[in-house]
């Protein structure tokens, strides 16, 4: 492949005690790209998302984010990526404009910077008569493309989504993947674990993890083809009937 | 610097937002100066005593003069003989008796000494103790007076011999216990629910996740519960002061040292607790299990560490609001400089660093 790779992981492997969370897994993912992150609960996908994001030091193996070794220099690598959580991002009892402010502020921009993609992002998300108000009030679905927006303002060369549209409705969630994909045109990699096998569609390539491996790493329509499979999710029974972990 | 100052604007706006947190910060002190200060107040004035006076002479009459002149008694029947007094006792409304005997100034005059009988209705016990050494104390005064006057030792030797303990003076004795309990409330309490509430929404993770440096994410959480503290350590000093009357003795800067230490040593309780807790609920009870109780039991500030059992007594050695509350103690009441407080001071400090270290390297090992 002639594409920039702003991920890179060989063999990468994390164990608490006896337990390996994750085995040796290794993946390249391209600039632009689209990357889903498939597995059942207690697959390992968060943990190997938190060592690339530099949130928990590797056990062994390699892996460089935005060109920055995850072992050396995992600051550098937090101020070249995004991340999302399961959870909301935002204060609720903070307004829309103030939490575009403070996280802003986190990553070093500058005052005018904020305030012209504050303004940029309020524009954007049609949400000038609420800026002023607290994020409390405001819809789930609203939540969830502001906090992507917020982790995004800082324009990272790559973004964490962890499983960002948990508890939203369909029609929130296409609303919400179109914002991924303008995002990703702009030539932002997103990173995005998700366990909503429709998803998985929508991505570009997409692993998919058994038991703290990557047991599979294709294009949907690659994987559909292969496993013989009309859809993502008999791919996804298929490679998780002989998971032996269960979920948490 | 501009991202610290960012961020402690950002913890300001939650504590401002919440008038739970409000309260708890700003009601929960004044509340308890007040409380402590008035309705619990073990000061009693204006009790109705009868006096028994068996001698009638010049000298019981200036002993009368001088019991009246207190704001503590209300003195009603002056009696002639022990039996009306028994009547008065049991009507309930006399609380304490005051027996002259026969002869009071002629043995003052000749023998140098004399004796008095204090008799307390002991139905409660607290009000009995108090009183009696109220009335011990305007004796002495009294016996004080007649030395400077005659040039000659006189003493009046009360039968109650209870030594009188000042720390049953007034309700300013609670002052030092308040402090150490509001600043243990916002410190421990307030730090340990404010960072567990950011891990159960998930902007923890978030803030680990940028580039602002971890140890500063817990170090900017803390700072407005250090001004936040501070404040309220004010307002409890000029409400004592104005407000209980309290006289302040101490040195101001000392006093704000060493809570300052104090406080250290809570936010690191505090932050200790966030990294072992998951939920704000836990936090807060693990809080008040770990810090509220044992600094209420066994600090000394509201039942005496001399009167617990051995096993307690050493306990108490751990508690680290025990030694903060003897030195605030030892500040505000007695004017007491750093020369007689080094001790304490050490091993608060001590303790402080202790619980520093162990805290942070909890949060670093959380962190991988």
């Amino acid at each position: 492949m002639d594409k920039e790779m702003v991920i890179k992981a060989d063999k990468l492997t994390k164990r608490f005690g006896d337990f390996t969370a994750v085995d040796a897994v290794s993946f390249d993912v391209a600039k632009g790209e689209i990357f889903g992150f498939l597995g059942a609960n207690g697959a390992g996908k968060t943990t190997a998302m938190r060592m690339l994001c530099g949130l928990s030091k590797p056990t062994s193996g390699e892996a460089s984010v935005a060109g920055f070794d995850v072992f050396r220099y995992p600051e550098k690598i937090k101020k070249n990526i995004g991340y999302m959580s399961q959870k909301f991002s935002l204060y609720e009892d903070l307004t829309i404009k103030e939490n575009i402010e403070f996280y802003g502020g986190i990553y070093g921009l500058t005052n005018k910077q904020i305030k012209d993609k504050g303004t940029e992002l309020i524009d954007m998300l049609d949400l000038q008569a609420e800026a002023n108000k607290l994020v409390r009030g405001l819809p789930l679905g609203w939540k969830q493309k502001l906090a992507f927006s917020v982790a995004i303002i800082h324009e990272p060369k790559i973004v964490f989504l962890d499983e960002p549209t948990g508890g939203v409705d369909p029609a929130n969630r296409k609303q919400f993947w179109e914002l991924i994909y303008e995002t990703a045109d702009k030539g932002i990699t997103i990173f995005v674990t998700t366990h909503y096998l429709d998803e998985a569609e929508y991505c570009d390539r997409v692993s998919i993890m058994v038991d703290g491996k990557i047991s599979a790493l294709d294009t949907p329509s690659g994987l559909k083809k292969t496993y013989n499979a009309k859809d993502m999710n008999e791919v996804f029974f298929q490679l998780a009937r002989n998971a032996t972990r269960s979920g948490d | 610097m501009k991202q610290f100052i960012n961020f402690i604007k950002k913890e300001f706006y939650h504590v401002l937002r919440d008038p739970k947190s409000l309260l708890m910060l700003f009601g929960v002190p004044i509340a308890q100066i007040v409380l402590f200060g008035f309705a619990l107040t073990n000061e009693i004035k204006n009790s109705n005593i009868v006096i028994v006076d068996n001698a009638m002479d010049n000298a019981s009459q200036k002993l009368i003069y001088e019991i009246r002149a207190s704001k503590y008694f209300n003195v009603g029947q002056i009696f002639m003989n022990p039996d009306q007094m028994d009547a008065a006792f049991k009507t309930g409304k006399v609380k304490l008796a005051l027996v002259i005997p026969k002869d009071f100034d002629n043995d003052l005059q000749h023998l140098h000494t004399a004796q008095v009988q204090i008799i307390a209705d002991a139905s409660d016990p607290n009000t009995a103790t108090t009183l009696t050494n109220y009335m011990t104390s305007i004796i002495s005064d009294y016996q004080n007076q007649l030395w400077q006057d005659g040039g000659l030792p006189y003493s009046i030797l009360t039968q109650q011999r209870i030594l009188y303990n000042p720390e049953l003076a007034g309700a300013p004795n609670f002052v030092p216990g308040v402090v150490a309990m509001v600043l243990l409330l916002i410190c421990v309490l307030m730090t340990s629910v404010s960072i567990v509430r950011e891990k159960e929404m998930g902007t923890l993770e978030v803030l680990l996740v940028s580039p602002f440096n971890p140890f500063l994410v817990i170090f900017s959480k803390m700072v407005p519960y250090i001004v936040v503290s501070l404040i309220n350590l004010t307002i409890i000093l000029i409400l004592s002061v104005y407000l209980l009357d309290l006289p302040f003795k101490g040195n101001l800067l000392l006093l704000y040292g060493e809570s300052s230490i104090f406080i250290v040593c809570g936010l690191s309780l505090g932050l200790l607790i966030s990294t072992l807790t998951d939920t704000q609920q836990t936090a807060m009870n693990t809080s008040f299990l770990l810090t509220m109780l044992p600094t209420m039991l066994l600090s000394g500030y509201l039942f005496p560490i001399e009167n617990m059992p051995l096993f307690l007594r050493i306990l108490s050695n751990i508690i680290p609001a025990k030694w903060f509350y003897i030195i605030i103690k030892s500040v505000m009441l007695k004017g007491l400089g750093i020369k007689y407080i080094w001790r304490e001071t050490l091993i608060l400090s001590g303790m402080t660093v202790f619980f520093l270290t162990v805290s942070l390297r909890n949060f670093k090992i959380r962190l991988q």
